[in-house]
């Protein structure tokens, strides 16, 4: 089954953080997506740029309208996700549990709906 | 033609296989699948087909084998019905050759496991014995809502919700590895537990549904303690719960009336159950872990043993609370602690050792918190507040029986 894992953290937490400590976090990264590639459970991952850079949309009677800013405006931000094919739930809990970002925010874990064979043919 | 005698009889055997296998085939099924629902619906198929075809046929030498392969054709057409796109013919063989009745018709027991995936942390906590009690043990929802004083239809929606959760997020049923076990194993007790409670607060036992429920939990826990032979708490957990039910003739008068534990009778008392509460955390101290269920054992067994010999082991108590407190940090804990603390250092002295109920603003609309205080108060002489804080605990009370019993003690005190 596949899951994505939503990371989701304070922006200003890194920002706050020395470059030193930039780096540390940015390697603890790399090693975590390095040991899901190894495992075989990787599919991919993004990290994404803050949230002062989105922008939301939607069409309400036709008019569509665009506002600056995220849509949830929370403490903590969506700030990157990985997506990765395991087993079963306990699997995908395991990995999330072992992601740095859950250790200085929340990673949410949701399976992917299941589109069938001819959705997936291209992925 | 069929007489009516074998139609019972078929009935009769059909429903006794039911309450034994029915949980069995349910997590075989499921196990196969995930898909906790349609294993239920298969089953219940499989035993209205058993209705009619046994009076007709006589009852099969395997009935479990039987319903099996019946459930198993209904199974695999849920299963085809339920993708919401043509499976391939490798996939439905696939899961068809899993759902086979075994070789010499020996079906696992995967109970186990199916109860794991009910209490799984990622399950609504509220949600885990309702769920077990219907996956494992076939109670319907209707019974299960009144045991949990919920609305049949709320509780139908739960059940729903929980099972469409265990398919499409995809928790495993399966028995979790040894590093995770023992968590694991933590919210799986709960939820026996918490069944247990649920029927224990229908202490006459006039309540059939929530008399039932005892029994059920005790099933289910002596089920855990023989596929876990090795897990402390869970022997605890058996053995607390026994030696509840060991007293619970005695804890209701002839006339209805409430007799606390020093006023019981001990006749009254199922004493071989006692017996099997002992020789369980004996069992449970020799795997050298101890947990909140052994220690909770411990506590009914220390008072058990203060009753029959009157045996000062009040402090011995106060130590256990000690030690579940730290476990648990529970502020009910620290109630039961503070009464035996009475007992060793005096009234005074406990009045002390009580929860803040700044701390726990629960402990406000929690009637023991308010009963003990009421208890102690008087002992120390301070009646006017003993009296109010007896009030308080009638105005919390919802069993008569209880009500009564602190309405006597209200009027014992002097003015």
């Amino acid at each position: 089954m596949q899951y994505l894992l939503l990371l989701n953290a304070e922006e200003a937490g890194f920002m706050r953080m020395s470059p030193e400590q930039q780096q540390k976090g940015m390697a603890a990264y790399m090693a975590y997506t390095e040991a899901l590639i190894k495992a075989g459970a990787f599919k991919g991952s993004n990290r994404l740029q803050p949230v002062s850079t989105a922008t939301t949309v939607r069409v309400v009677e036709g008019k569509t309208q665009v506002l600056d800013g995220p849509y949830a405006d929370s403490k903590e931000q969506l700030g990157g996700y990985y997506l990765i094919d395991v087993p079963d739930l306990d699997a995908a809990l395991s990995w999330a549990a072992r992601c740095p970002g859950a250790s200085h925010g929340i990673v949410e874990v949701r399976p992917i709906w299941d589109m069938g064979p001819a959705a997936s043919a291209g992925a | 033609m069929l007489d009516k005698g074998g139609g019972q009889q078929a009935h009769a055997a059909a429903e006794e296989v039911a309450r034994r296998s029915y949980g069995k085939l349910v997590a075989f099924l499921a196990s196969r699948t995930r898909d906790v629902a349609a294993a239920e619906d298969a089953l219940s198929d499989a035993f209205a087909s058993a209705l009619t075809d046994w009076p007709r046929n006589g009852c099969p030498r395997n009935p479990e084998a039987w319903l099996l392969t019946v459930a198993r054709r209904k199974a695999i057409d849920l299963f085809r019905a339920s993708q919401r796109h043509p499976s391939s013919p490798e996939q439905l063989e696939l899961i068809e050759a899993a759902m086979a009745v075994p070789e010499h018709n020996e079906i696992p027991d995967e109970r186990l496991a199916m109860m794991f995936a009910c209490a799984h942390p990622s399950i609504d906590a509220a949600t885990r014995a309702p769920l077990i009690l219907q996956a494992v043990l076939g109670l319907d929802a209707k019974r299960i809502s009144s045991a949990f004083l919920a609305s049949p239809s709320a509780m139908g929606k739960r059940l729903v919700r929980a099972k469409e959760k265990i398919r499409q997020a995809g928790i495993p049923i399966r028995v979790p590895g040894h590093g995770e076990l023992p968590a694991r194993l933590d919210t799986v007790l709960n939820a026996i537990y918490a069944a247990f409670s649920e029927g224990w607060t229908d202490p006459t036992g006039s309540d059939a549904a929530r008399r039932d429920l005892t029994d059920e939990a005790l099933y289910l826990s002596r089920l855990v303690v023989s596929l876990l032979p090795e897990e402390p708490e869970a022997l605890g957990l058996l053995a607390l719960m026994l030696h509840a039910e060991a007293r619970r003739r005695a804890r209701r008068s002839a006339s209805g009336e409430f007799v606390p534990l020093a006023e019981q009778e001990q006749a009254l008392w199922d004493h071989a159950q006692i017996a099997e509460a002992e020789a369980l955390l004996h069992r449970a101290s020799a795997l050298g872990r101890i947990g909140r269920f052994q220690l909770e054992g411990a506590v009914q067994s220390a008072h058990v043993d203060r009753c029959r010999f009157g045996a000062a082991s009040w402090q011995h108590v106060a130590e256990l609370y000690d030690a579940l407190y730290s476990l648990t940090g529970s502020p009910v804990v620290l109630i039961n602690r503070a009464l035996a603390v009475a007992e060793v250092e005096g009234a005074a002295a406990g009045l002390g050792a009580m929860p803040d109920q700044s701390a726990d603003p629960r402990l406000a609309e929690y009637q023991p918190y308010w009963a003990a205080r009421s208890e102690l108060l008087a002992r120390t002489g301070a009646f006017k507040e003993a009296r109010r804080a007896n009030e308080i605990a009638i105005g919390l009370e919802r069993d008569p029986a209880v009500r009564r019993f602190l309405e006597r003690r209200r009027a014992a005190l002097p003015e």
